[in-house]
């Protein structure tokens, strides 16, 4: 910071939880509106992912596999596996699963962002006039619901597809607790209810973890702001390096969970959408 | 913590992902592992074979050995008979020239005996009728005592 005097610890979270946008958002909800530091990070983490395993992709031989080849197979057939296991149409799995496998594998990528230090890439950001910057897109709710809300398309193009649209009707209306008439608007509410709070919390679950975990990060790094010279800011920085160390250790096991999570529920809400009650 | 546009454009991004990886990652990499999957199923298989046409042809193998030690042990058999046969052959061959030959020998003997007996004969007439001639020089006309001399002959 170049300003005279240093940010406040209020101030300096506030500024990392902003976003880099095309205007000022002032209400809660404004679809004119966009994160142009989540877009960024989001399609140049999802353009690795897929460029790097198409490399894979273009050398695969079905002779004795490179080391790069072998781990890009091993992830493959981990996808594969469990969605054999949860998705039992073959027809179904030829996109299913590797949109699992692109799930897990982008989010993956962009939970990872968090394990970069807190301050490093907004500080170049600022070096170029750019004043906020959030790097980790999955903390950003919009990313995380956006994705969620593929999946319940997808879960809502399976459910025609698979019942058609006349089987899916029946079903919304007489699962899950029978066919009568006066069951029918417990039925849809019911079923209306499902797809929201699956929706909602396959998104909110992702962006709650990961929204929290760089919070937990920028309170850390100020722990190592506040070092001033005195006995207790020393304490303080000395408790930045522990602190740092035990949360990025353990939240190397939260990135690839949450990934793994996000990827296993898009594989069971479509799975859910191939079978009838 | 607001909702905008991101959300949309995020739902866009995803499903061209999805659809990149549907697309060019996800089929080659599959069908590599197909393919691994069942050369190694085509490799055990051959090994498999491999081991079975490797029984066979030893038992195969010692078949043809025993075959051989067996033909070869006709033909020393059949060789020995054989050799045994033409020194039989041989001996009794030997046998019959050797018997001929005494044959021929005895009969040629025989003749010489005969001819020499004779001969003997002719010179004892011969000597007898000389020494009779020495002793009866006078008394006796060989032309007139011709008969009892051949007579004398004959008896000899």
């Amino acid at each position: 910071m170049a300003t005279a005097h240093a940010p406040t610890a209020s101030e300096y979270v506030s500024h990392h939880l902003g976003h880099l946008t095309n205007v000022k958002q002032t209400s809660l909800v404004d679809w004119s509106v966009i994160h142009l530091d989540t877009m960024f990070y989001s399609i140049a983490l999802g353009l690795l992912a897929v460029f790097v395993m198409a490399r894979a992709a273009k050398k695969a031989t079905s002779g004795v596999p490179g080391r790069f080849q072998a781990a890009v197979e091993i992830l493959i057939e981990m996808v594969a596996d469990q969605a054999k296991g949860i998705v039992h149409s073959p027809e179904s799995r030829k996109f299913v699963a590797p949109v699992a496998l692109t799930v897990f594998i982008w989010i993956f990528l962009m939970n990872a962002m968090d394990l970069l230090p807190v301050d490093m890439l907004p500080t170049l950001g600022a070096l170029v006039g750019i004043n906020y910057m959030r790097v980790v897109p999955t903390a950003d709710l919009n990313a995380a619901l956006g994705m969620s809300l593929a999946v319940l398309v997808m879960c809502l193009y399976y459910n025609v597809k698979i019942k058609g649209f006349g089987g899916w009707m029946h079903e919304l209306f007489t699962a899950p607790f029978g066919n009568h008439f006066l069951l029918y608007p417990i039925n849809f509410a019911m079923q209306i209810i499902e797809f929201v709070a699956k929706t909602v919390s396959h998104g909110m679950r992702l962006f709650g973890n990961m929204y929290a975990g760089e919070l937990i990060f920028m309170l850390i790094a100020l722990m190592g702001a506040a070092w001033a010279g005195t006995w207790g800011s020393g304490l303080l920085w000395v408790g930045h390096i522990f602190a740092g160390t035990v949360w990025a250790i353990f939240h190397i096991l939260i990135i690839t969970l949450q990934a793994f999570i996000f990827m296993m529920l898009t594989l069971v809400y479509i799975g859910q959408a191939h079978e009838s009650h | 913590m607001n909702l905008n546009a991101t959300l949309f454009a995020q739902f866009v991004v995803f499903f061209i992902l999805a659809w990149f990886t549907m697309k060019f990652v996800w089929p080659p990499i599959m069908k590599a592992l197909d393919e691994r999957a069942s050369k190694i199923a085509d490799g055990l298989a051959a090994a498999d074979r491999a081991k079975t046409d490797l029984a066979l042809a030893e038992r195969r193998a010692t078949d043809e050995l025993r075959k051989a030690r067996e033909s070869a042990n006709e033909l020393r058999g059949g060789a020995e008979r054989q050799g045994a046969q033409i020194l039989d052959e041989a001996r009794a061959e030997a046998n019959r020239i050797i018997a001929a030959a005494r044959t021929a020998a005895e009969g040629e003997a025989e003749v010489a005996a005969q001819r020499a007996r004779e001969a003997l004969r002719d010179q004892v007439a011969l000597l007898a009728v000389a020494g009779a001639e020495q002793i009866l020089r006078k008394e006796i006309n060989p032309a007139a005592h011709a008969d009892l001399l051949n007579q004398l002959k004959a008896e000899l």
